[in-house]
């Protein structure tokens, strides 16, 4: 039930980004801002799948955690890899306007948002 | 007539607009009226003429026609819309336009004209003077609108473009004198007219001639020689390069520039060319910015009567640019002058349209030469004698004499591919570089009520879009429908209804327009300058406040400003030192704040001065300032710190914060760790391109977010991470400047180049609280910018300060198919407050075909273009990837594009290494590129240095950025006057440019290398006894010094034609670049030598054993 209400969340952080991107593409927002506003949902994002990985590895759903594991590899790659910066986060508003990155950026939020759907469907069927 | 009255203008604003109009154009055109041009003249009115035309006085008519127009949107009943007649009287009113040269030598321009005309000279002068004079006179509103309208249209021709100036010479030649002139029916005064005649054409079809045809150029005559022909007439001179854009229309219409304009202008021309830098720097900046002043009325002159038959006519302008109407059929004039009964201003034409089209032939893929492919391994001698000119679109006629000048605005690819599969396939990057602050000569500015602008994008209005009838226009980049505005309708230039497609908005590809309100966040901001000095122990020891404070002593009175500038310094070490300069203070107050970790402004006030008001306190605070230090021990630097202070002084107000530091910072937030490892400069790996701390970024946007730049000068001997530091300059729009081991004593070189550059940095024009926008047509998109900026949006620059040195390059992508469209069109516009604090606006257009195959891609191949990119984008790659990533990337670029043409253009496969002719110094420029500092490897170049090289890619415009990746080379000590150009009494040799290689050298000559920021005059151990004593003044070679920087003015043939060379080459751009003479066993010789790209050193290929590379890949 919790990991139920987790997904739910994660879902709404994909839809979230997807959204923020799609707002710095149509010239809504200032990249600054918009930045100011991402940066740290992406730790607490990335927090609340940790924590649910950890905690389908104590109930011991080897399939779910095996699904898991890969997305949290990823965001542990992605965590690394981020440009150099003070704060929390990942977007640099210096560097976000670049059509590819912003390509990058939107197709993220939409393979996660894809991701989250179906890890509520497992954990909805299979709990 | 119909429709119109409604919201013509598309946005509510502009409805709104209206109402105000009236009285501000008004104002502002007085406001405008430049420096030089004296307000009061008689100018204004050019009421003789007036009169005769006109018969309402000018106050009611004005007024009417105001309130007219205002009703007129108001109700937005179309049928509501007073006929025809009485909008023209209306519309002059509401719009003025100011075409002015806006520098300097607008002022000049004005004078000439007296001796041009003597019989009418004020009506000319005035434009600017015109608008009031409107207002007061009687004359009709025909008049007065031909008054606003000034010089609009003249092009600008930028500085370099000096060459043209013969070419237009010779089109001077071709108008008929002024006598010819008076057929103009014109119920105006006939003197008017024959001024206007004779000189205005010429100086349209010269300014953008030039920029198609460059090559001619070289060849026509002097524009002295013309000059004197000319006189008959009025002075038709030479106008200078005036807009060509105009011609078609123009020249038929006769409309032309009032003759004193144009000899002032060409006197301007050359002079500045003659004079010394200094000299064309100031008219360049300061008067740009007075820019109202403008002027030429230019076409004014027409008679309304003709002007208005023509308008019936009104063919389709620029659309038609495959079958062109007879009025905008540039050549046909004969055509032209038959419509017109002022036959006689076609003649000039004529000659001219022939040359264009040789021209624009010769540029094209057209010409033989240019169809032809090319077997690099064979034909070494690729690189021309001359400089490369850019390659002339493949457009019609007419349109191309429409384009913006290539030195502000080009594009990689003169034919843009028809989608992205065609353009991956010819593996070119597509892409733009802009100089769009570039210093122009001459500048068609706009004072109008209502910018025209599309409803759609925002487009602004370009001589690129489509008429579909009078009253519509369809934007060339959204293909929107508009409607056309009533004021619009009005032709201040023919003083015509109905011609919407003849105003100078339509004719020029780089125009000024004055901002109205609705550009306005907040009221424009004043100039406010703030110095921040490093006076640690370090900074004293290299004695550069010396040299700083009497440049700013020296320049204090040429800061580009107005009686609002605001100035202010801060120093500091571990310590920040504020001063305050409070008038009434005896001298100036020093507050020392030592708390660095929470800085604070120990003042609100105080410490930011009017300039104007303090400037006792300020020059003596700069005479003061040196020896404040001298004792100093303090080592540590808080530089971190005292930009936070600096950015809070400033952050009410915006403007621009110059920092001098000479260490790396140590102290407080934004200290930095040397990372340098001199052990591994030769390696490409693992060196630190990439900030190692965010502060200076975060700090840099805050900056930005408040209209601040900050300009970075960096004096020092050890490493300073300038990868970190250079950061608060980058993203706040500032620039950096690098003096490595700069010192007072040991390093003269240094200090005189710092003079140098900092007495252009001080008075050169600049730009506060800007923004730049690039629009393309539909179908293209932005894929990446490059240079120093914020990036605010997809299409959006941020720049606190904008500066006439700084270079845009702007990545492009193909997002849709283009295929059923034949042209498209790019647009920047650069909205920014002028430092006299006027709102402006200065937007430049590009136009270009589509093409379907891929050898048509490759024939309209920029490859300068291409390299300046391909630069920019390696830096990127460097910072992101790694520096060899970077170096494979550049030479896979080659290989890529050249292996695809192989592939799929050629039919029969050749051996050799078959490039097509516009791609023939690709290899080498990428080589050059290689070699290049930011670049290269195996050799012992400081972080510093490379970094500061990889600032300069991506910050300098194209020209220097390629004059300093691959130099010019001429041998001098052979010097004739063949071939020389001469510019007014000056005659400049043309010494062929040399390819950069070794082998070109030879003991017994001497070789000057023009490398953009420094000139290299390299001489022989066995060079000519004559070329020692009647050029350097030496007995002999051993006599040269070692350190060597001037060469003596001597009193023979030599040396003139010499120092004109040189001179000639300093002239060409804005800053000075130094001259070293070097001997062999000079220390900088190694740099000379470095530059020679074509040989082998230890770490690199030779350019032969390159291609041989290349080869082979290709033919894999």
């Amino acid at each position: 039930m919790q990991a139920l209400l987790l997904t739910a969340a994660l879902i709404f952080f994909a839809i979230w980004h997807i959204l923020a991107f799609d707002e710095l593409k149509t010239d809504y927002k200032n990249p600054i801002d918009q930045c100011n506003t991402l940066n740290p949902l992406v730790l607490s994002e990335y927090l609340i799948h940790a924590f649910f990985c950890t905690m389908f590895l104590y109930a011991a759903k080897w399939l779910t955690l095996g699904l898991n594991m890969s997305l949290l590899a990823y965001h542990i790659w992605r965590y690394i890899s981020r440009p150099v910066m003070s704060g929390p986060g990942l977007y640099d508003p210096t560097t976000i306007m670049n059509a590819d990155i912003l390509a990058y950026c939107q197709k993220e939020g939409w393979c996660k948002l894809a991701f989250y759907l179906l890890a509520l469907f497992l954990t909805t069927y299979m709990a | 007539m119909p429709v119109a009255p409604g919201n013509p203008h598309g946005n509510p604003e502009a409805a709104q607009r209206q109402g105000a109009l009236p009285s501000t154009p008004l104002r502002r055109e007085v406001t405008l009226a430049p420096a030089g041009f004296p307000r009061g003249d008689t100018r204004h009115f050019r009421p003789a003429v007036g009169a005769s035309d006109v018969a309402g006085p000018v106050h009611s008519a004005m007024m009417s026609s105001q309130v007219v127009v205002n009703q007129g949107y108001n109700s937005q009943l179309p049928g509501s819309y007073p006929p025809l007649t009485p909008a023209k009287t209306l519309n002059p009113g509401s719009g003025h336009y100011y075409s002015g040269g806006s520098q300097g030598p607008g002022q000049t321009l004005h004078r000439p004209p007296v001796a041009a005309n003597p019989a009418v000279p004020s009506l000319h002068s005035g434009p600017v003077p015109r608008m009031p004079a409107p207002a007061s006179q009687s004359p009709a509103a025909t008049p007065r609108p031909s008054g606003g309208f000034l010089p609009g249209a003249s092009p600008l021709p930028p500085v370099t473009w000096q060459h043209s100036y013969p070419s237009m010479g010779s089109q001077v030649n071709h108008y008929p004198p002024a006598p010819s002139q008076p057929p103009v029916p014109g119920s105006t005064n006939l003197s008017t007219n024959h001024q206007y005649v004779s000189s205005g054409d010429p100086l349209l079809q010269n300014s953008y001639g030039k920029s198609g045809s460059a090559p001619p150029i070289r060849n026509p005559p002097l524009p002295t020689t013309f000059q004197p022909g000319a006189p008959p007439g009025p002075p038709p001179t030479g106008g200078p390069p005036l807009v060509r854009a105009l011609m078609p229309q123009k020249a038929s219409l006769r409309a032309v520039p009032q003759p004193s304009f144009n000899s002032a202008v060409n006197q301007e021309g050359i002079t500045s060319n003659t004079n010394s830098g200094s000299l064309m720097a100031h008219s360049n900046y300061d008067e740009i910015e007075g820019g109202g002043f403008l002027a030429t009325p230019q076409l004014a002159t027409k008679n309304p009567q003709i002007s208005r038959s023509v308008g019936y006519t009104y063919p389709s302008l620029p659309p038609g640019y495959q079958n062109v109407p007879p009025p905008s059929s540039a050549t046909g004039m004969p055509p032209s002058s038959l419509n017109y009964p002022s036959g006689p201003q076609a003649f000039p034409q004529a000659p001219l349209g022939a040359n264009h089209l040789t021209a624009s032939m010769g540029g094209l893929s057209l010409h033989p030469e240019g169809l032809r492919v090319v077997n690099l391994l064979q034909e070494r001698k690729m690189l021309p004698s001359t400089p490369l000119q850019p390659p002339v679109p493949n457009l019609h006629e007419d349109i191309q004499k429409l384009n913006c000048n290539p030195e502000l605005f080009r594009c990689t690819l003169t034919s843009i591919p028809q989608t992205q599969a065609l353009l991956n396939k010819a593996k070119l990057p597509l892409g733009l570089l802009l100089h769009p602050f570039k210093d122009l000569v001459q500048l068609p500015v706009v004072t109008s009520s209502t910018i025209v602008r599309c409803r759609s994008c925002r487009t602004y209005i370009n001589p690129f879009v489509s008429f579909l009838d009078q009253r519509r226009w369809k934007c060339n980049l959204c293909y929107r429908v508009n409607d056309v505005p009533e004021e619009f309708m009005y032709n201040p230039l023919t003083r015509v209804y109905g011609e919407p497609h003849r105003r100078p908005e339509v004719q020029n590809a780089t125009i000024e327009f004055m901002a109205p309100s609705e550009y306005m966040l907040r009221p424009p901001q004043p100039p406010v300058y703030l110095f921040v000095f490093d006076v640690s122990h370090n900074a004293v020891e290299t004695g550069y406040l010396n040299s700083v404070c009497q440049s700013l002593l020296d320049n204090l009175d040429l800061l580009p400003g107005n009686t609002r500038t605001k100035i202010g310094f801060v120093t500091f070490d571990s310590t920040i030192h504020f001063y305050s300069l409070q008038e009434g203070l005896s001298q100036p107050q020093m507050l020392v704040i030592s708390d660095i970790d929470d800085v604070f402004i120990p003042m609100p006030e105080n410490l930011l001065v009017n300039l104007n008001e303090s400037k006792e306190l300020v020059q003596g605070l700069l005479k003061t300032l040196p020896q404040m230090f001298t004792k100093s021990l303090e080592t540590q630097s808080a530089l971190g710190p005292a930009l936070q202070a600096a950015f809070k002084l400033m952050a009410p107000t915006g403007g621009r914060i110059s920092v001098f530091q000479t260490q790396l910072p140590t102290l407080g937030v934004g200290a930095l760790k040397p990372r340098e490892e001199p052990n591994q400069r030769s390696s490409a790996k693992e060196i630190h391109l990439t900030p190692s701390t965010d502060f200076y970024k975060k700090l840099a946007l805050d900056c930005s977010g408040q209209q601040v730049a900050v300009d970075l000068f960096l004096l020092s001997g050890q490493y300073s991470d300038l990868a970190s530091l250079g950061c608060i300059s980058r993203y706040s729009a500032g620039s950096v400047y690098y003096y490595p081991s700069y010192h007072h004593q040991q390093n003269p070189v240094q200090v005189q180049k710092l003079q140098k550059e900092l007495q252009r940095y001080l008075t050169r024009k600049i730009g506060f609280e800007a923004v730049m926008r690039i629009r393309c047509t539909k179908g293209l998109s932005i894929h990446t910018f490059h240079g120093n900026f914020f990036v605010r949006s997809t299409d959006l620059l941020s720049l606190p300060n904008v500066n006439p040195d700084a270079g845009y390059a702007v990545q492009m992508s193909v997002e849709e198919s283009l295929t059923d469209t034949q042209l498209v069109s790019f647009q920047s516009a650069l909205l920014y407050t002028s430092s006299k604090g006027e709102r402006r606006i200065r937007v430049h257009t590009l136009c270009l075909p589509v093409v379907s195959t891929l050898n048509e891609v490759f024939l309209g191949a920029d490859v300068q273009a291409i390299s300046g990119l391909l630069a920019n984008m390696a830096v990127d790659r460097s910072v992101t990837a790694s520096l060899s990533d970077a170096r494979d990337a550049l030479v896979n670029a080659v290989i890529d594009s050249l292996s695809a043409y192989r592939s799929s253009v050629l039919s029969n496969q050749q051996p050799g290494l078959m490039v097509p002719f516009s791609l023939r110094l690709f290899p080498l420029f990428v080589l050059a590129l290689l070699k290049q500092k930011s670049f290269q490897t195996g050799t012992n170049a400081r972080l510093d240095e490379r970094i500061f090289a990889m600032c300069q890619v991506k910050n300098q415009p194209l020209v220097y950025l390629m004059l300093t990746t691959h130099p010019s080379l001429y041998r001098v000590d052979n010097l004739s006057d063949e071939g020389a150009l001469s510019i007014s009494d000056r005659t400049v040799p043309q010494p062929p440019i040399l390819q950069l290689s070794v082998e070109n050298l030879s003991r017994d000559g001497a070789f000057l290398m023009d490398a953009g920021s420094i000139l290299m005059l390299w001489v022989g151990k066995n060079c000519a006894q004559n070329f020692l004593s009647q050029v350097l003044g030496v007995q002999n070679y051993a006599s040269i010094p070692p350190i060597m920087t001037d060469l003596p003015e001597l009193d023979t043939p030599e040396s003139a034609r010499t120092l004109a060379f040189i001179s000639w080459l300093r002239e060409q751009r804005p800053f000075f670049p130094v001259l070293y003479i070097l001997r062999d066993e000079s220390p900088m010789k190694a740099n000379f030598l470095q530059h020679m790209v074509e040989d082998r050193t230890e770490s690199a290929l030779s350019y032969y054993e390159f291609l041989l590379h290349i080869q082979q890949q290709v033919n894999k």
